[in-house]
């Protein structure tokens, strides 16, 4: 507890830039990987990531020096160069995307491996440091950095903030963008460029493996829990910015923790998270309401068997035992006891000596179902043509799923029939 | 003789890795294999844990695992929780990465790993860990055995499994409908991807791996049309680029696996420009000599 304290107090000067460090990096990655994520083209950053690296050598070789800005700038140019590498390969050949992003990935990071090496095999005395571009060294951030880190960020959000209209319609609709006069090439350079910024400011704190996550997994997760690309983008930042602080408390009270991995651990069960729990798009939502359709499928269809055998005997009120129901259709008995016996919990059945009978509101909606299946079947031969027979199944399915709206729209359509294409009565 | 070794070595890895990586270029889940290369780490550790030694079969074992399950939780992810295919191959690689790298953090006294090694190997200390025989007689370096057993392993897969191989890669469909299980070979094939990725990451590293799983299979690919010459140009383009990335390495004193990349990145870009039938130059010319 008294560790939390001291590092929520912020009093530790190298506390404040190692935690303002992360929240910044990881918040304004996450924003930009939104956009690249809604592209289909996640994948990209973990190329860029792996592309920084041979910059970063042959700006040192060239430079000499281990200037932070004269080295970014050379990560700058490689990171850019693979994105169009990536470009042209796919638009000039028949390799895939997939492939051309991992060529790019694995040829560029080996040449920077081969460049790295080579210097370090040199002796030059000053090489030493470069290795943080590989594996990232969030824990011994210092002020200067801090700036650096700051300035990328506020530009990046700035650029999100005055773009947001083109970029959002980049993502979703490009081919609109374009008839309506957007430079979509121009967008996606800005859009390539950011992603760029990200990337070779990030993995100096993370390494050039874990900033693919840095880029994607927020976004995913954001992903799960709305439809609205504002709050997404927000969301994504703030799981950036929590896992940047709980990486670098982590660190703090254990110092041998790497910060960069204990980031992308948290916001990857973050994201895990989401992905199972979310409401309406999570994997257990998906599963529950899965579940919920089909108990209502078989009530439903349990519902309309017993008034179809009471339209068949014309003789609504009479009690039938399970036997009669299975008869007419295969249900596995069990499954159809126990919706019996919910269905009897709901009042819409009664039982008397182990038969079952209609209670006025459960005949009500078995006629709606059947109602329902002859008013599709008529809407079907009559405006699709198609033959009498072949209609059922598709009613089958059809007869769960329209609403009271849309039943008023067939019978007036149709004319409020009376006879279904097997000349059976409508209800 | 050293060169020799390494040569041998780095050619073993790229006959494998050519090999799968066809498959996986043209299923279009070359990405799959890069993040089953990285996602192996955590199975490394735990195997060395386990087992205290670098012993290549635990190890095989654990990463072989890891790399399984890799491949199942991008699947789970994408077809039951619906993730964008993408989004979770990078969710899911870096996650287990991360993983493998708090755990060498945690137990740091106890492994002896780091994620340089894991990342780029080194492929020149291959011939000093020699396997020497009780009765004194050394077989040559370890690394190469348990190679030659994989790419064994892996070319009598290809042979035994050709036909399903082929039918589930071009038209899953048909493969589905004549009683081929699709998933079966997909698990197949991603855990002699995996098998691959941790037999070769001591010498040559994730990144090699991944560079002879793409860059070899994608030059074959722009040269020829028939799948059987495709496996085999780009086994050859992977063993020369060995030969090749090995006399770069020791022309600029850098890192072969490295220099071994940077070359399949040559070749790709040679076939790119100059392929007979698909190269963006001479296609050009032929254009436009019809033309006229």
């Amino acid at each position: 507890m008294k560790e939390f304290f001291e590092f929520f107090s912020f009093a530790d000067a190298n506390i404040r830039y190692v935690t303002l460090g992360s929240v910044l990096l990881a918040s304004s990655s996450a924003v930009v990987g939104c956009f690249t994520l809604l592209r289909k083209r996640a994948l990209v950053g973990d190329a860029v990531a792996h592309a920084v690296l041979p910059g970063v050598c042959l700006a040192f070789i060239l430079s000499g020096t281990k200037n932070p800005f004269i080295l970014l700038i050379g990560a700058f140019v490689t990171g850019w160069l693979s994105l169009v590498a990536i470009d042209f390969i796919t638009s000039r050949s028949r390799i895939k995307e997939d492939t051309a992003i991992g060529l790019v990935l694995s040829v560029f990071f080996g040449i920077g491996i081969l460049l790295l090496t080579s210097i370090q095999h040199s002796g030059n005395a000053a090489q030493s440091g470069l290795d943080k571009f590989l594996f990232g060294k969030a824990a011994s951030l210092v002020g200067e950095d801090l700036i650096t880190f700051s300035v990328v960020a506020v530009l990046l959000l700035i650029a999100v903030i005055l773009y947001y209209k083109e970029l959002t319609l980049l993502c979703f609709d490009q081919a609109y963008a374009r008839t309506i006069g957007f430079p979509v090439r121009g967008l996606e350079l800005l859009l390539t460029t950011l992603t760029v910024f990200a990337v070779v400011v990030g993995i100096q704190a993370v390494g050039v493996v874990l900033m693919a996550a840095m880029l994607i997994t927020p976004a995913a997760a954001a992903r799960f829990w709305t439809e609205n690309l504002k709050v997404m983008l927000v969301l994504a930042a703030f799981m950036g910015a929590f896992s940047g602080i709980a990486g670098a408390f982590v660190s703090y009270t254990a110092p041998a923790m790497p910060t960069g991995p204990w980031i992308v651990l948290i916001v990857s069960m973050i994201a895990i998270l989401s992905f199972a729990l979310a409401p309406r798009r999570g994997w257990i939502a998906r599963i529950l309401r899965q579940r919920r359709n089909k108990t209502r499928i078989l009530e439903e269809n349990l519902l309309k068997l017993l008034f179809q055998l009471g339209e068949l005997r014309q003789d609504y009120e009479a009690s039938r035992s399970l036997d009669d129901l299975l008869e007419r259709r295969s249900i596995p008995p069990k499954q159809a006891l126990r919706g019996l016996q919910k269905l009897k919990r709901q009042g819409y059945l009664k039982k008397e000596n182990q038969r079952w009978l209609l209670t006025t509101e459960g005949e009500k909606r078995g006629r709606r179902v059947v109602r329902l299946h002859r008013l599709w079947e008529l809407y079907l031969t009559q405006y699709l043509n198609l033959a009498s027979d072949h209609v059922h199944e598709d009613a089958e399915t059809i007869e769960h799923i329209i609403t009271p709206e849309l039943e008023q729209k067939l019978l007036e359509e149709l004319n409020y029939p009376d006879l279904d294409p097997h000349s059976a009565r409508i209800p | 003789m050293n060169a020799f070794w390494i040569i041998l070595t780095g050619s073993l890895v790229a006959t494998c890795c050519s090999l799968l990586g066809c498959y996986l270029i043209l299923r279009r889940m070359a990405m799959v294999g890069d993040a089953i290369s990285h996602a192996v780490l955590p199975g490394i550790v735990i195997a060395f844990l386990l087992t205290g030694s670098r012993d290549s079969v635990p190890m095989l074992i654990g990463a072989g695992l890891l790399g399984v399950l890799t491949t199942f939780l991008i699947e789970f992810f994408h077809r039951y929780a619906r993730v964008q295919a993408d989004a979770a191959i990078g969710v899911t690689f870096t996650w287990l990465f991360a993983i493998g790298i708090i755990l060498i953090s945690v137990f740091a006294g106890q492994v002896d790993l780091d994620q340089e090694c894991v990342l780029y190997g080194e492929i020149a200390y291959v011939p000093l860990d020699l396997w020497i025989t009780s009765g004194g007689l050394s077989m040559g370096p370890r690394t190469v055995w348990t190679l030659s057993v994989v790419t064994l392993l892996i070319a009598f897969f290809i042979i035994i499994g050709y036909k399903e191989l082929f039918l589930t890669t071009f038209d899953p469909a048909f493969a589905a409908a004549i009683g081929i299980s699709t998933s079966l070979w997909y698990y197949l094939l991603m855990t002699a991807v995996s098998l691959t990725t941790v037999a070769s990451f001591e010498s040559v590293g994730a990144i090699l791996v991944v560079a002879f799983l793409v860059a070899p299979p994608a030059t074959a690919y722009l040269l020829t049309d028939n799948f059987k010459a495709m496996l085999v140009i780009s086994v050859i383009v992977g063993i020369l680029s060995s030969i090749v990335g090995y006399y770069l390495a020791v022309w600029m004193d850098g890192s072969i696996a490295g220099a071994i990349a940077t070359v399949t990145g040559i070749a790709f870009t040679l076939a790119f420009l100059f392929s007979p039938t698909r190269g963006i130059l001479l296609r050009q010319k032929r254009v436009q000599g019809v033309s006229h």
